[in-house]
């Protein structure tokens, strides 16, 4: 079923490249030889021969420009220290927040492992932990859910894909604020250490949810973690200073820094939704971050003002950080469903169903997803009034995401599918979003949120959203993009291999758990043998489930591993433009040099302009004079 | 179908649970049509030899329609779910009957405290009856609850009422239910308040109002014999 009879061109060097200063007209050129019709059988591995790799004489034709601002001078004979750690170029950059957030994804899916072995088999000695207390339980919950969320999605989405395609996608040279880009990392490196700093001081890790809802975060004789809670709330405040920061640069870049040409709606749907997401999070994250330094204060020069018996008020942090932490949900979800777009034209040769009409979705959402916080708050204790307003919000949301997934799969229609690995991923978004999304009408609607509200079924539900956006949404732009980021292909059986051993899996983890939230689970619940209800064998055999499932699709991240280092040191040359795609990514090297693009570009038209009738080829690049 | 799995023991379980029903069956036809089309539509358009992609814009009205129908649609549903959602809302937590009586239910690190009322049937009077960790309703009263906390956040979990209702230091939140099945039933917090939290399990008993009777007889006789230093309110 995942065979397609599509393999990676990589042997079509066209556009002209060859001597990279002049973009040919490609309109006219015909056919040539090495470009093979997409049904032609081609062996998976070619040696490699790949004659056509313009490559060789980049870095002659890149001496001669020097004059991109001040990337002169990092050329020729940079130290390691310079070239990789100090580096100002956005494509750097981007490898430091893709390993980095990788690096935490290994943290986070480790403390998975524990504590779902622990609800598994309670009691157990969890190989490779020990025993785990209800002290390390929540802090590996809490944890989990911080790092998974703060550490891994946004610096893998917003961050290094961010980073990485916005100035290739809008043909320009670099990040307009390049030092600020060095300083964002550097700062997000920073919260990344005090963030492991906290679980290893005395006390222990923080444990009070990620929410961190006071006054348990607030008063270390509830929280028992006096140091972890100050530090876990310092590092997730300086992760927000190091994205405000990246923020401001893709805002920037996006709206001042295109090519020649390139109007508002030849703008790659991806580039769009990581701007959109920018100005949620730039707009919603100054309360929080106000209600991080208040809770610092709280936790250690003893202000009140989260505690109501000097007058504060426990509920004020509630509505900060759900403020923020709605449309953080979209600040993760937009770059997704962008990269999913980009995939899926490319894969079907179908131009984007209704550019202008998914433009519209994302500012609906954006702006809808500042008025429905208090969703999560239903039962906090806010006036029962409050939820009839955000049961209307919330459930109106389901509109223009509604529309958003309409939009994707209408883009199916009347393409020629080639179900690649990249593809797969992106369409596994689809099908497993309309999980998460059907799924939150239950928690939207107030009526049924009084019985779901915390539970497993809640946990189940946002899963369902964030495993397709972190999970699914990072390999689907890894896989899709690794051949421009290391001039490599990646090993298309493997990659096969590891998303149905990430999908299947992933499935069997959170079914069980929506029936468990049905049934009455609690969530951050140590161990349910106290609870005579819940503690029934059948429902222990559902976790069990869950738990062997996880296991399952945690080894099969082996695989991707293995498939990325390999094709890294020997996986097939790519070559420009091994997809075929538009974009203006696709017309540099690969990997591209620093600085981009040897000659700046000139957009004449839009990115999905696939199968375009009266045309030899299937794709139109964005840079080619028609 | 949530009773399949949890008794509906109050008396707005069952609305919960049929908003439950109604919510499953319009997503569930949704979800089913969306996954459909779409996997339909992966299969039928299989890249094939020589057969190159359609070029549409989308942007045709003729095109639109493809997406405006089905999203007229889903507002249609969201109005019918919005308006069920609220009806059920209203009912379960903000309007209250009358209360035939009324307990106090105060969470702490890491117990659940109960008063319940004495002889005379009113909470705040030296025959109140104090619990710990157990809560002993009469089926078929209307009970309002109030509802407090000593330390941090709590939730008072009733899975079996479909109630749940969070607990905050210096408030006092009032709600209601009416027990209409007897037997006994977990209690759970769901909302974390710190190491203890997944070991605060508490039970509530629902009887008839003869053995209910009976309990309250034999408790104010301890209560009797134990009281005279105890101040009456809490």
């Amino acid at each position: 079923m995942a065979d397609s009879s599509f393999k990676p061109d990589r042997a079509s060097e066209d556009e002209g490249t060859a001597g990279g200063a002049e973009t040919e007209p490609v309109a006219d050129v015909p056919e040539s030889g090495p470009t093979k019709s997409q049904a032609e059988p081609a062996p998976a591995h070619e040696p490699e021969e790949s004659p056509h790799e313009p490559d060789a004489h980049e870095p002659d034709e890149h001496g001669g420009h020097g004059g991109h601002g001040g990337h002169g001078e990092h050329h020729g004979s940079e130290s390691f220290f310079m070239k990789y750690l100090w580096s100002t170029d956005h494509k750097i950059i981007a490898m430091q927040y893709l390993f980095t957030g990788m690096g935490m994804a290994l943290i986070g899916a480790f403390m998975v492992y524990v504590f779902r072995m622990q609800l598994a088999f309670p009691g157990m000695s969890v190989p490779g932990f020990g025993h785990v207390s209800p002290a390390e339980y929540n802090a590996l919950v809490t944890n989990h859910g911080a790092i998974m969320i703060f550490w891994v999605a946004m610096p893998v989405l917003i961050a290094a894909f961010g980073n990485y395609l916005i100035p290739l996608m809008c043909g320009c040279d670099d990040m307009v604020f390049p030092r600020i880009n060095r300083l964002s990392y550097q700062i997000f490196l920073l919260s990344s250490i005090v963030l492991i700093a906290s679980f290893f001081v005395e006390g222990g890790g923080f444990g009070g949810a990620w929410t961190a809802y006071p006054p348990l975060s607030a008063k270390e004789q509830y929280s028992l973690t006096p140091l972890g809670a100050t530090l876990w709330v310092i590092a997730v405040a300086l992760e927000f200073v190091a994205f405000l920061l990246g923020g401001i640069n893709f805002i920037t870049t996006a709206m001042n820094s295109r090519a020649p040409g390139m109007k508002m709606y030849d703008i790659p749907i991806v580039v769009w939704m990581i701007v959109v997401a920018s100005i949620l999070f730039m707009a919603s994250v100054g309360p929080l971050v106000a209600g991080a330094v208040m809770l610092v204060f709280d936790q250690t020069i003893g202000t009140g003002f989260f505690d109501p018996d000097r007058g504060g008020d426990p509920i004020l942090w509630q509505h900060l950080f759900w403020f923020f932490g709605h449309p953080e949900v979209y600040v993760v979800l937009l770059p997704a469903v962008g990269i999913t777009g980009e995939i899926m034209t490319v894969f079907a040769r179908k131009k984007l169903f209704a550019y202008p009409v998914v433009l519209y979705t994302v500012f609906a959402t954006g702006i809808l997803s500042f008025f429905v916080w208090a969703h999560h708050q239903f039962i906090a204790g806010i006036d029962p009034r409050m939820a009839n307003i955000f049961t209307v919000t919330t459930v109106l949301i389901s509109v223009p995401i509604a529309e958003m997934m309409f939009v994707y799969i209408a883009t199916l229609w009347g393409g020629s599918i080639r179900l690649t690995t990249p593809m797969l991923w992106a369409l596994s978004f689809v099908g497993e979003f309309l999980i998460g999304g059907v799924t939150g009408i239950f928690l939207g609607a107030s009526g049924t949120d009084i019985y779901f509200h915390d539970t497993y079924f809640v946990l189940a539900h946002f899963h369902y959203t964030f495993v397709p956006i972190a999970i699914i949404g990072t390999f689907a732009a890894v896989t899709y993009w690794f051949p421009k980021m290391f001039g490599r292909m990646m090993d298309e059986r493997l990659g096969k291999i590891h998303f149905w051993g990430t999908i299947i899996p992933f499935n069997m983890i959170f079914i069980p758990l929506f029936v468990l939230g049905a049934a009455g689970d609690h969530r951050r619940i140590w161990s349910y043998e106290n609870f005579p209800e819940l503690a029934r064998p059948e429902y222990q055999d559902l976790r069990v489930l869950a738990t062997v499932s996880m296991l399952v699709m945690l080894g099969f991240q082996l695989v991707f591993f293995y498939n990325f280092i390999k094709s890294l040191a020997s996986g097939p040359k790519a070559g420009r433009n091994p997809w075929q795609a538009n974009t203006l990514e696709w017309t540099v090297p690969s990997p591209p040099p620093h600085g981009n693009f040897a000659t700046l570009p000139t957009v004449y038209r839009g990115p999905y302009e696939y199968s375009v009738p009266g045309r030899d080829k299937d794709y139109w690049p964005q840079d080619a004079p028609s | 179908m949530i009773e399949h799995y949890v008794v509906a023991a109050s008396s707005y379980a069952r609305d919960i649970d049929s908003l439950f029903d109604l919510i499953f069956w319009l997503v569930g036809f949704w979800f089913v049509l969306a996954e459909g089309v779409f996997f339909y539509l992966i299969f039928r358009f299989r890249a094939k030899k020589d057969v190159k992609g359609e070029y549409i814009t989308g942007e045709k009205k003729s095109e639109m329609r493809w997406i405006s129908w089905p999203h007229y649609l889903v507002l249609a549903c969201d109005v019918v779910i919005v308006v069920m959602a609220v009806r059920v809302w209203m009912n379960v937590k903000q309007d209250l009957p009358e209360a035939d009586a009324t307990v106090r239910v105060i969470g702490q690190q890491w117990a659940w405290s109960f008063v319940h009322p004495g002889a005379d049937g009113k909470i705040d009077t030296a025959d109140d009856i104090e619990t710990v960790d157990e809560l002993r309703l009469e089926v078929g009263k209307t009970y309002h609850y109030r509802l407090s906390a000593r330390d941090v956040l709590h939730s008072f979990s009733v899975p079996v009422f479909r109630l749940k209702q969070d607990a905050i230091p210096g408030r006092e939140i009032v709600g209601w239910f009416k027990p209409i099945k007897t037997g006994t039933y977990d209690i759970q917090c769901a909302e974390m308040c710190g190491i203890g939290h997944g070991l605060m399990p508490a039970r509530v008993v629902i009887e008839e109002a003869a053995p209910h009777a009976a309990w309250v007889a034999e408790q104010s006789q301890h209560q009797v014999a134990s009281l005279s230093a105890k101040p009456a309110a809490e």
